[in-house]
């Protein structure tokens, strides 16, 4: 009940109040849902016009009538109609619900707010309060209270209200601790707005649907427990619900088994409608999120603008660096699978060879297809994502319709990955050694010993100074250049003839990218690997790379050995990103005289607000 | 009368003066030694200039954007702007400051409310300050037109637009109640290289035009080299070399600056091959030196 709301808490800004009604009527489970409810909510306001009689009216003649005539369903143990106290039940238990509801949802929101936003104390002390609350059995409460106060629904149910806040509570507060941290809750306060207006327009929004979801399964809850409690016969006798019907109609069932009939109707449909309804909520609103992935957005563009790929001429080897050739990439086009059918394609024919002992660098801005590239050597495409057209050969072997079984005899043992976030690539609940020794275990056959010295002796060679702390540490407590190096560790153990390294040093600092650079660059010559290096930096390329395939919008659009393409870029798009280059630009200079702006004389903060502010 | 101070001063003068400011962050636990972000930071800023603040991860630099913000816990020294001190105010006295002093954050997919519109965001300043709704959408066209952006775009929501634009988005923003100070969080590093080129440009354009003065935090030496006039170097929470732009960016005497010009790679093969057998040269000098002073002392 209370983890389903919060896997929502970040969909929930995209949604919006009207917007989610719209969709949920064209849900069946949520119409359906909705039109009980709605007819339920009808006959409840207007009980008194609808009903044929008082419900409290007993007719000594119609005691456990049968249904039809004067009583369309009948009459109870007392002779009162059963239709109109249906009716009435119908009032008085949403009533009693929304109670409960009101009641959970002011402590709970309100709290969960002032926790979340402000913290401090107000959060250790309403956390524990919640603490207590859900550790104690809410029935026992309830009786214990109605021994003191006596039976009243409205009494019973304001107290189950606040046993109940802790799930609103807890839904709260954890959805906005999330955003308070967000910047743009920062920019509004730095925009000069004030805490409510931030809470009000900012942090609100991110809750309401979550907030709104969690209200119809406590709906639901609050008129079980409620039902339960008048049928133990410890409600008020003289108004009517649900729970008292049920119970009447129980002392009758070898009479009248249709007494119990009706009202347990009444409670399971709310219920169930209650729980599809929010169901229904949450695949909407998860539905809309999926829609709209952020970031990593493939390029929409029509396949047929295919232009000429400018070739440079090839520089002569004369130190006969480089061996046979290990991968040829021949006209590969990489495609999604979209909803309505259709494929997708983001990259488009894309040809490229490494040979062993060759750097061979993929340039190009976010979109431009460089990563997916790489992925589709490796097989490794996020879901819906597949190699659609041309050829990846390596080693003689088609990657690009290879089995799965095949590939794991390649993947990790000839062809080894860097990712771009080393730290996200280490699982937290390992030690660095247990994540070293287990694939080299695996993929070399040695055993536990044999891989641990084996490791050892590879995180010497990566450059980290005390391996064997290294070992046994966990991820968190190494740095991110570390980590990266671990990570190259683990890559090179088995000794690989290609690398695929997918921006392995855009999350670090500069002067830990060189030092990870110049190791990259001595393993390269060591091992004599072949390397696809995506980088999105032309030093970086400069650097380490023997040879350049600059991307543009999912295709190759100039190639050619480093130094020449650098010397005499042609095509248009790499010349104007060479030329957005800031490198060698002309500094900005001094700040020149007519620059200056002269102070206005008076100021716009008065001192007196000043010192107001500083006393409130 | 509380003006005369300020205007007996010459023309020229700070617009904001940091003194020796220390920021220290409570670290979870009891009786736990709080985290000192700054170590005693010191630096200027004049009407209209740009301040290029350099540093890798952890030296300190956003802490320092976000203490002139107020944003982060001032625990020692002094932060003065146009001669008022600004680095203890309440909560309304720092509303009162944000017509003066404004931001521009690194991630522009995260500094903008996801569900409100780009009027609805770009409005607020003003609606706050009781501007009314007609003049305050006067004002939002104004600001997409001065960022580079169709005045269409008002009723769109921000994931319809790249990461370029929202971060001119960003900038209409900050620019909303004219500002004199736009404290800048690191605004072009997480866009594309000719996207970066062109907001760099947007920043240079709007300060020739409005006067505006930049704290611009980066890690990139030639992003700050592009943009300011002068250069604060940052290391563990010190600032280790300032001056002027051209000398710190180019010419950098501190041996960590120069570590830090050499390790960013040149998009030139050649010439990175010389850098790259500099910079270890440099290393290796440093580390000497380094274990000579060991032995001294």
């Amino acid at each position: 009940m209370i983890e389903l709301p919060t896997v929502l808490a970040d969909e929930a800004p995209k949604a919006t109040g009207t917007s989610l009604f719209r969709r949920l009527t064209k849900n069946p489970v949520g119409l359906g849902s909705l039109i009980w409810l709605a007819l339920l909510v009808l006959t409840a306001i207007f009980a008194n016009v609808i009903a044929p009689m008082d419900p409290n009216a007993a007719d000594i003649n119609a005691v456990l009538a049968k249904p039809g005539g004067a009583h369309p369903l009948g009459a109870d143990s007392a002779g009162q109609d059963v239709l109109s106290r249906l009716f009435f039940a119908s009032r008085y238990s949403l009533l009693g619900a929304m109670l409960a509801l009101a009641v959970a949802a002011v402590f709970g929101i309100i709290g969960g707010l002032i926790a979340g936003y402000y913290g401090k104390w107000f959060n250790a002390v309403s956390s524990w309060l919640t603490g207590l609350l859900m550790a104690l059995p809410g029935i026992v409460v309830l009786l214990a209270a109605r021994s003191v106060l006596g039976p009243s629904l409205w009494g019973s149910m304001a107290i189950f209200g606040v046993l109940l806040s802790p799930a609103f509570f807890r839904l709260v507060f954890a959805a906005v601790s999330a955003v308070r941290n967000e910047l743009y809750v920062d920019a509004a306060r730095v925009s000069g707005l004030s805490d409510a207006r931030i809470i009000g327009r900012h942090i609100l929004t991110v809750v309401r649907a979550p907030v709104i979801i969690q209200a119809a399964m406590i709906t639901g809850i609050a008129i079980a427990i409620q039902a339960g409690l008048d049928f133990l016969g410890l409600g008020d006798t003289s108004i009517p619900t649900w729970g008292s019907m049920l119970s009447d109609g129980f002392q009758q069932i070898y009479s009248n088994p249709l007494l119990m009939i009706w009202p347990s109707l009444a409670i399971a449909l709310t219920c169930v409608a209650l729980t599809l309804l929010a169901n229904a909520m949450r695949d909407e609103l998860e539905r809309s999120g999926g829609r709209k992935r952020r970031r990593r957005g493939a390029v929409e563009l029509s396949p047929a603008e295919a232009e000429p790929i400018i070739v440079h001429d090839e520089i002569p080897d004369t130190e006969g660096r480089f061996g046979e050739e290990l991968l040829r990439v021949d006209r590969l086009a990489v495609g999604y699978d979209q909803p309505d059918g259709s494929v997708k394609r983001v990259v488009h024919d894309v040809s490229l060879v490494v040979k062993r002992g060759e750097v061979h660098g993929l340039i190009g801005e976010s979109g431009s297809g460089k990563t997916q590239t790489a992925w589709s050597v490796l097989r490794l495409l996020p879901e819906g994502g597949r190699v659609v057209g041309g050829a990846i050969s390596f080693e003689g072997v088609d990657l690009a319709d290879a089995s799965e079984r095949k590939l794991l005899g390649i993947r990790g043992k000839k062809i080894a990955y860097i990712p771009q976030e080393p730290m996200s690539n280490l699982d937290p609940s390992f030690t660095i050694g247990y994540q070293l020794v287990e694939p080299i275990r695996n993929s070399l056959g040695l055993s536990k010993d044999e891989a641990k010295a084996k490791a050892i002796g590879l995180l010497t060679r990566v450059g980290i100074p005390n391996p064997e702390r290294t070992f046994t540490a966990y991820p968190h407590e190494v740095s991110g250049g570390m980590a990266q190096r671990v990570l190259i560790a683990g890559a090179i153990s088995c000794d690989p003839d290609l690398l695929i390294a997918d921006e392995p040093t855009t999350a670090l600092d500069v002067t830990v990218q060189a030092e990870v650079l110049d190791l990259l660059r001595d393993l390269q010559r060591e091992l004599q690997m072949g390397v696809i290096l995506v980088t999105h930096n032309f030093g970086v390329v400069a650097d380490l790379c023997d040879r350049v395939s600059v991307m543009r919008n999912g295709r190759i659009v100039e190639t050619g050995p480093v130094r020449s393409l650098f010397a005499n870029p042609q095509h248009e798009y790499t010349r104007a990103l060479f030329d957005a280059i800031l490198e060698e630009g002309p500094p900005r200079g001094e700040l020149k005289e007519p620059d200056l702006v002269p102070i206005m004389t008076e100021s716009v903060f008065l001192p007196s607000n000043i010192n107001k502010g500083v006393v409130l | 009368m509380s003006t005369s101070a300020v205007s007996e001063k010459p023309l020229v003068s700070t617009l904001l003066d940091v003194k020796d400011v220390t920021v220290d962050y409570p670290i979870k636990g009891f009786r736990k030694e709080p985290f000192r972000a700054l170590k005693g930071v010191s630096l200027d800023i004049r009407p209209g200039e740009t301040v290029g603040l350099v540093g890798e991860s952890g030296s300190g630099k956003t802490t320092l954007g976000r203490a002139v913000l107020g944003l982060a816990p001032v625990t020692g020294g002094s932060i003065t702007y146009r001669s008022q001190e600004i680095s203890q105010l309440g909560r309304k006295a720092r509303r009162a400051l944000s017509s003066e002093i404004q931001v521009v954050f690194q991630d522009p997919y995260t500094s903008l409310n996801p569900s409100l519109t780009i009027e609805q965001i770009l409005a607020e300043p003003l609606t706050v300050r009781n501007v009314p709704a007609k003049e305050a959408g006067k004002r939002v066209r104004e600001l997409l037109d001065q960022v580079g952006l169709p005045s269409g775009s008002v009723d769109r929501l921000p994931r319809e637009f790249s990461g370029g634009q929202r971060q001119r988005i960003a900038i209409a923003r900050a620019l909303a109640l004219d500002p004199r100070l736009i404290v800048c969080d690191e605004p072009v590093s997480a866009l594309d290289l000719s996207t970066q080129a062109r907001v760099l440009e947007l920043f240079k354009e709007i300060q020739e035009r409005t006067g505006v003065a930049y704290l611009f935090v980066s890690h990139d030496l030639e992003v700050v080299r592009h943009l300011s006039h002068r250069v604060a170097v940052m290391y563990h929470g010190e600032i280790v070399e300032w001056g002027d732009g051209d000398q710190v960016t180019a010419r950098p005497e501190h041996p960590y600056t120069q570590r830090l010009f050499l390790a960013a790679p040149v998009p030139d093969p050649v010439r990175q091959e010389q850098r790259r057998a500099e910079r270890r040269r440099l290393e290796l000098e440093q580390r000497e030196a380094d274990l000579q002073a060991g032995a001294v002392a």
